[in-house]
């Protein structure tokens, strides 16, 4: 759909996301020491690590919620550490999805899918609530387009924030510890709908804490910790053999 | 939410809840409220508030009218004018001066809360120059005595302007409209900036990622949902603003305290008759404002229960 290259920079078989020697300070706290990957496209990340490890601060510098003091990320060629970023441009290609869902509560459902295309893309609007019924349906929540944020369950409103953030044709979603705020009966359908997302070919970068579907769905593995990636690999390799200590205990205390 | 209907403790107070016997002789400092305050609420006719003032309150003002009235007529005697030929004939008069205060009061809260939104949203920019000058502004008027302002405005003020050749005469009360509209700004841009700040960061962030720009986010998401919670505050201001209307008396604004001042004149100035009637200036604003003060608790509590 939105593959050809912007500026002529990016071509598919390039990294979509790639990311360089990434440093990060709040204040005299460095929570980025130098984190450098890749992501090519159609690709599922996991980053796991203790908490405070930077997990989350990384993926909020890909669509530049945080800003970062040094090295490089390059969504599609788009230079992320760039003064004059164009913040809009890149944000139409990044999708994020938070821990806390943030859903707009003072819209239904589907104005909560509707809102980004039609106000931001200024797409038609008939065309874009067809497209915001399909995505409902697609993250199985027909029924529920007129139902308000506050009467749906925790793992409702984390799908309608996937539906809304799909919404806007991103070519990667960034996914924040999307089931940590979630009772355990729901987390599942929301696994589910990311796994169909990444079956479908969505280029997904998750920050988890669930081992079981980083081992089914991703394709690598990050491991993080202060800062710095300790460790990674594919699944298989990555939960057989894991060399580093701080593996070895993060992962004898989750499993 | 239904479920703490009768009792808001969860275990039984030793004591203080039937069938439990004291752990101790000691006074016991019982809670003040016992009753369950999350679950009242105002009394609807067909899902309106009821805006009626409680008859025993109006019925406190009239006994107070009365009296004062029969102790105007106690100390008349048999002069010519009483109360009773003298009121009725300047009502019309008094009541007009009324429609002034509200007129007065209308105009300055909208003057005050357009401004006040503006200055409000001023207060939450990401330019530091204009916050801190929306700031200085907020503190200024927010902590200036009224009649001051009132007095200020008035002088500083044209009272004629020339537009094209013609001379156009400025009313004083819309001066003092404006004077008044001021504070009403001031505290007004506080209500505003304090919904804004107390809408979460997540709803601000989840916009950035959606690229609405800041002033989409403002507009579209942040406020919406501020507007319910500024309404009771808001009403509040305006109450308080009705209240000061009668300042403008002070300044030659023919309102009803001027209005009732020129009355009594009128009457020679008979002290029997001064009483009952800023008496009577004291029940119509309390009759116009108690309604009002009540359906802002009415509203507050609504709200806080649904937040």
């Amino acid at each position: 759909m939105n593959e050809t290259p912007k500026n002529g920079l990016w071509t598919p078989d390039q990294p979509m996301v790639s990311i360089k020697d990434v440093h990060k300070s709040f204040g005299p706290l460095e929570v980025l020491k130098g984190i450098s990957f890749d992501v090519m496209k159609g690709e599922v990340i996991c980053i796991i690590g203790p908490s405070g490890s930077g997990k989350s601060t990384l993926i909020r510098c890909i669509n530049a919620l945080n800003d970062i003091q040094k090295g490089s990320i390059k969504v599609e060629g788009i230079e992320v550490n760039d003064p004059d970023l164009d913040k809009l441009e890149l944000r139409k290609k990044v999708g994020m999805v938070f821990q806390q869902y943030n859903l707009f509560p003072h819209k239904t459902a589907l104005e909560n899918v509707m809102m980004a295309p039609i106000h931001v893309l200024k797409q038609d609007k008939a065309d874009v609530e067809q497209r915001a019924y399909r995505l409902i349906k697609k993250v199985r929540l027909e029924g529920k387009e007129t139902s308000y944020p506050g009467e749906l369950s925790g793992g409702q409103q984390q799908r309608v924030a996937i539906a809304r953030s799909l919404a806007m044709n991103p070519d990667v979603m960034l996914f924040d510890e999307v089931t940590a705020a979630l009772d355990p009966e729901t987390v599942k359908e929301v696994l589910v709908t990311i796994q169909e997302l990444a079956e479908d070919g969505m280029t997904c970068i998750l920050v988890t804490h669930e081992m079981g579907f980083a081992r089914e769905l991703a394709n690598h593995i990050y491991f993080t910790d202060r800062g710095v990636i300790v460790e990674h690999g594919p699944p298989a390799s990555f939960f057989a053999e894991a060399k580093d200590p701080r593996t070895q205990e993060f992962l004898s205390q989750i499993l | 939410m239904g479920s703490h209907t009768k009792s808001r403790f969860k275990r039984a107070i030793p004591g203080l809840d039937s069938g439990t016997p004291p752990m101790t002789d000691l006074p016991v400092l019982k809670p003040v409220f016992q009753g369950s305050r999350e679950t009242w609420t105002w009394p609807t006719i067909a899902g309106v508030p009821r805006l009626a003032v409680p008859a025993w309150m109006v019925g406190l003002a009239l006994i107070a009218f009365a009296l004062s009235i029969g102790a105007a007529q106690a100390q008349a005697g048999a002069a010519a004018i009483t109360f009773w030929t003298a009121f009725p004939q300047w009502l019309p008069f008094i009541m007009e001066g009324f429609v002034l205060n509200l007129l007065i009061s209308f105009f300055a809260m909208l003057l005050g809360t357009v401004m006040g939104l503006g200055l409000g949203l001023a207060q939450v920019s990401t330019l530091d120059p204009l916050r801190r000058f929306a700031w200085l502004v907020t503190q200024f008027f927010r902590n200036s005595p009224w009649l001051v302002l009132l007095f200020c405005f008035m002088l500083l003020l044209p009272f004629r302007v020339k537009i094209g050749g013609s001379e156009i005469d400025i009313p004083g009360w819309t001066k003092a409209t404006f004077a008044l509209s001021l504070p009403i700004m001031a505290n007004i841009a506080e209500i505003v900036r304090g919904a804004v700040l107390s809408i979460p960061i997540g709803q601000w962030e989840s916009a950035e990622s959606l690229a609405f720009s800041r002033r989409q986010t403002m507009w579209m998401i942040i406020l919406p949902q501020c507007f319910k919670r500024m309404i009771p505050p808001w009403m509040n201001w305006y109450a308080i603003l009705t209240m000061a209307t009668p300042l403008c008396s002070i300044l030659e604004v023919q309102e009803m305290m001027k209005s009732t001042r020129e009355a009594l004149n009128a009457l020679g100035d008979k002290p029997e008759l001064v009483a009952p009637f800023y008496t009577f200036v004291l029940v119509v604003f309390f009759v116009y404002i108690y309604p009002i003060a009540r359906w802002t608790i009415h509203l507050e509590r609504k709200f806080a229960v649904k937040n």
